[in-house]
């Protein structure tokens, strides 16, 4: 494929493989829920619909040395950070081929091939790890960056702001990225934070914030290509807030009377990240319908085979409940 | 008479009257009250008593439970809901940091009546971050009191008493309760804190057990009545104060004791109860006492591993019979890895 992208780039930003990372991981959780509600997926499963551009666009900013961590809405992630479908949905289905054998689901995966350092079901608890990660890059020196991710409930948690404070005491390395979907499960925005301007909590630590549109993968990129320079260049950190939202309920038992069908239908129908980009690949750089359609047949199969694949993948042998539980390693 | 109600109604019960009672008492959590009213167990509690005693809280659990320990040294009486224990271990500075301690350092001039509900996961892919059982660190902190209550009566009971205490109380809700029935008074009532229940009688050995345990130990013990084998069934219903002497007295009758706890082995609150027997009454022990516990592993997600790793009633079952010396199978021997055991009940379609 690359090769007939050249001519759809946006700076640096390849717009077709962003329609693709973006559909992959719409398509993956739509085939998700399809499979949590047929019940071969069980346990926390919290859809990443609505937000694909937000962390499609930041990994196009991403270098091979970068990090990334986050919550446990994490499959977007683990996708655009390049860990195989096939793996996450076996993981997902609590399979011995995903990459925490089945052990930690859909919250809880990780892989140090891609430098994605998980999913965690503790909210706010990553963000002083990603901290950490930051730290770890400015001491062996390897430019690397970490992008932390957090959601507009998170940022109430005290330990991001002790977080802040060591990060630009000590200009560490590290984008925080608040992903504000305007809720925080049940609760909106309004009724959790005393403040909305979430990207101006840093401010009392000398750190840098602004807040972008997250529903236009170019808008996303845009935004952040100043973000992540000032952070690539050892000013310390920076916080992103990029407003998106969430389509479907907080994990699978939500019962969304918390809000109103119009209100995300409104969302839906007028600021949907795919329909955007489609609609501006098309007008813009003219790009034929079936150009998009071949990428809507190979995502299909992608995802269809992840699903045959997570299916036949074993269940976890009982004795997997006794290894693992320390590291065996002898040599570090 | 005899109204049989679900075990999230009694806590909704015992929330209501405490309530209704005490103009002091105000409930606080994420979710307290939302859609999802934890797990309906505050069902309806904000439309009776509206925004001002209800209280959504924001994702600050550290910093919430100080304020709410600062406002109960000056009068309020607050209910904190956790929807998991693990939540509740970003606040254990402010409760045994301080909360335990106050009555003893200042002279018993400040009372803490902060109740903790920690709502304990099991199943459907709750995994390691969701499903602990700690409450055997708790027990361990002088000045806090532990509470794990078993039965739908004892869930109101105990949680109105808990609400009432002057102290800190750690009160431990396991999740697969709320499903369960029984046999619940209306209105006011307590179950007083620190004494266990003796729920079945025998004489061939005495099982104790807490939380969610106790009602599988319940369904073993009948199993064991259908074979002939009488047992005492005790439950210890709080862990912290624990008066022992209804233990004491059950195995100098019986001299064979079986303890289950639905936490991991080491170091766990069975040891406790062992420990006191040897201590106090070495001598009516015919046998090495038993645990039944979760294995010293974090809990897995998958069906197929959380299948093994909850004991069951055949586990209680068989370590009675091995202490009177029949011989019994794994009780693992026919379970797969696909049965459904990750559920409460087979009703169950999820999610939790
Ligand atoms: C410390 C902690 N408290 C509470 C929870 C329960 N919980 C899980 S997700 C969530 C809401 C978080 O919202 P937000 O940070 O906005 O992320 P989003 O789900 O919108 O992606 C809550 C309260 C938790 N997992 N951890
Ligand atoms: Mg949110």
């Amino acid at each position: 494929m690359a090769e007939n992208n050249k001519n759809v780039l946006y700076k640096d930003l390849n717009l077709l493989k962003s329609y693709r990372d973006m559909l992959l991981i719409r398509r993956f959780e739509e085939k998700s829920g399809q499979l949590y509600g047929m019940g071969l997926i069980a346990g926390f499963c919290h859809l990443y619909i609505g937000q694909e551009a937000v962390v499609v666009a930041l990994q196009a900013l991403s270098k091979p040395k970068d990090s990334v961590i986050t919550a446990y809405r994490d499959h977007g992630h683990m996708l655009a950070c390049g860990m195989d479908a096939n793996s996450v949905m076996a993981e997902l289905m609590g399979r011995f081929d995903g990459p925490s054998k089945g052990k930690g689901g859909s919250m809880h995966m990780f892989s140090r091939e891609k430098n994605f350092y998980g999913g965690h079901g503790i909210v706010g608890a990553q963000v002083p790890l990603g901290t950490g990660i930051a730290f770890a890059h400015q001491y062996n020196e390897d430019k690397g960056i970490c992008f932390t991710y957090m959601g507009d409930g998170a940022c109430n948690q005290g330990q991001v702001y002790e977080a802040y404070n060591m990060a630009s005491l000590w200009k560490l390395p590290v984008l925080y990225i608040i992903e504000n979907n305007k809720y925080s499960m049940g609760t909106s925005e309004k009724r959790h934070s005393a403040s909305d301007a979430l990207y101006k909590r840093g401010a009392a630590w000398n750190i840098p914030g602004k807040a972008i549109d997250g529903m236009n993968v170019i808008k996303v990129y845009e935004g952040a290509l100043e973000a992540v320079e000032y952070v690539r260049s050892g000013k310390g950190p920076y916080v992103l807030e990029i407003h998106t939202y969430r389509y479907r309920g907080h994990s699978m038992s939500d019962p969304a009377n918390y809000r109103t069908k119009e209100e995300v239908k409104g969302v839906k129908n007028q600021y949907d990240p795919l329909i955007t980009l489609k609609n501006i690949l098309i007008e813009e750089y003219k790009v034929k319908e079936e150009r998009l359609k071949t990428i809507e047949k190979e995502i299909k199969e992608v995802v269809n085979d992840s699903a045959i694949f997570a299916q036949e993948s074993p269940e976890p042998k009982a004795v997997e409940l006794y290894t693992d539980i320390y590291n065996q390693d002898t040599v570090y | 008479m005899n109204r049989k109600i679900l075990g999230r109604e009694a806590v909704q019960e015992a929330l209501d009257v405490s309530l209704q009672r005490d103009k002091d008492v105000i409930l606080i959590g994420q979710g307290v009250p939302d859609a999802t009213q934890t797990y309906g167990t505050t069902a309806g509690l904000v439309d009776k008593y509206g925004t001002d005693r209800v209280y959504e809280m924001p994702l600050s659990e550290s910093a919430m439970a100080g304020v709410m320990l600062g406002a109960s040294l000056v009068g309020a009486r607050p209910v904190m809901t956790f929807a998991r224990l693990e939540f509740f271990l970003l606040a254990i500075d402010p409760i045994i940091n301080q909360a335990a301690k106050w009555c003893y350092m200042f002279n018993a001039q400040t009372h803490v009546p902060m109740t903790l509900r920690l709502i304990i996961g099991r199943g459907w892919g709750q995994g390691a971050q969701h499903s602990q059982s700690l409450h055997s660190w708790f027990a361990h902190i002088p000045g806090l009191k532990v509470v794990l209550p078993a039965t739908p009566y004892d869930l109101k009971g105990l949680l109105i008493a808990s609400i009432e205490d002057p102290n800190p109380v750690i009160f431990i809700e396991h999740r697969w309760l709320h499903y369960n029935h029984g046999h619940v008074p209306e209105g006011y009532y307590k179950t007083p804190l620190g004494i266990p229940n003796l729920i079945r009688k025998g004489d061939k050995a005495t099982v104790v057990s807490s939380g969610y345990m106790t009602i599988e130990s319940i369904k073993a013990v009948n199993n064991l009545n259908k074979q002939g084998i009488e047992v005492d069934l005790i439950d210890l219903r709080t862990l912290s104060p624990l008066d022992d002497t209804i233990i004491l007295e059950s195995v100098k009758k019986t001299g064979n004791l079986v303890v289950c706890d639905h936490a991991s082995l080491t170091g766990g609150f069975s040891s406790e109860i062992i420990t006191r027997v040897c201590e106090k009454s070495f001598g009516s022990l015919k046998n090495s006492p038993i645990r039944i516990s979760l294995p010293d592993s974090p809990t897995p997600t998958t069906r197929g591993l959380a299948n093994y790793f909850y004991p069951t009633v055949k586990h209680i079952e068989n370590a009675v019979k091995s202490l009177l010396g029949i011989k019994t199978e794994d009780p693992f021997k026919d379970i797969k890895p696909t049965d459904k055991l990750d559920i409460p009940d087979q009703s169950f379609k999820g999610p939790f």
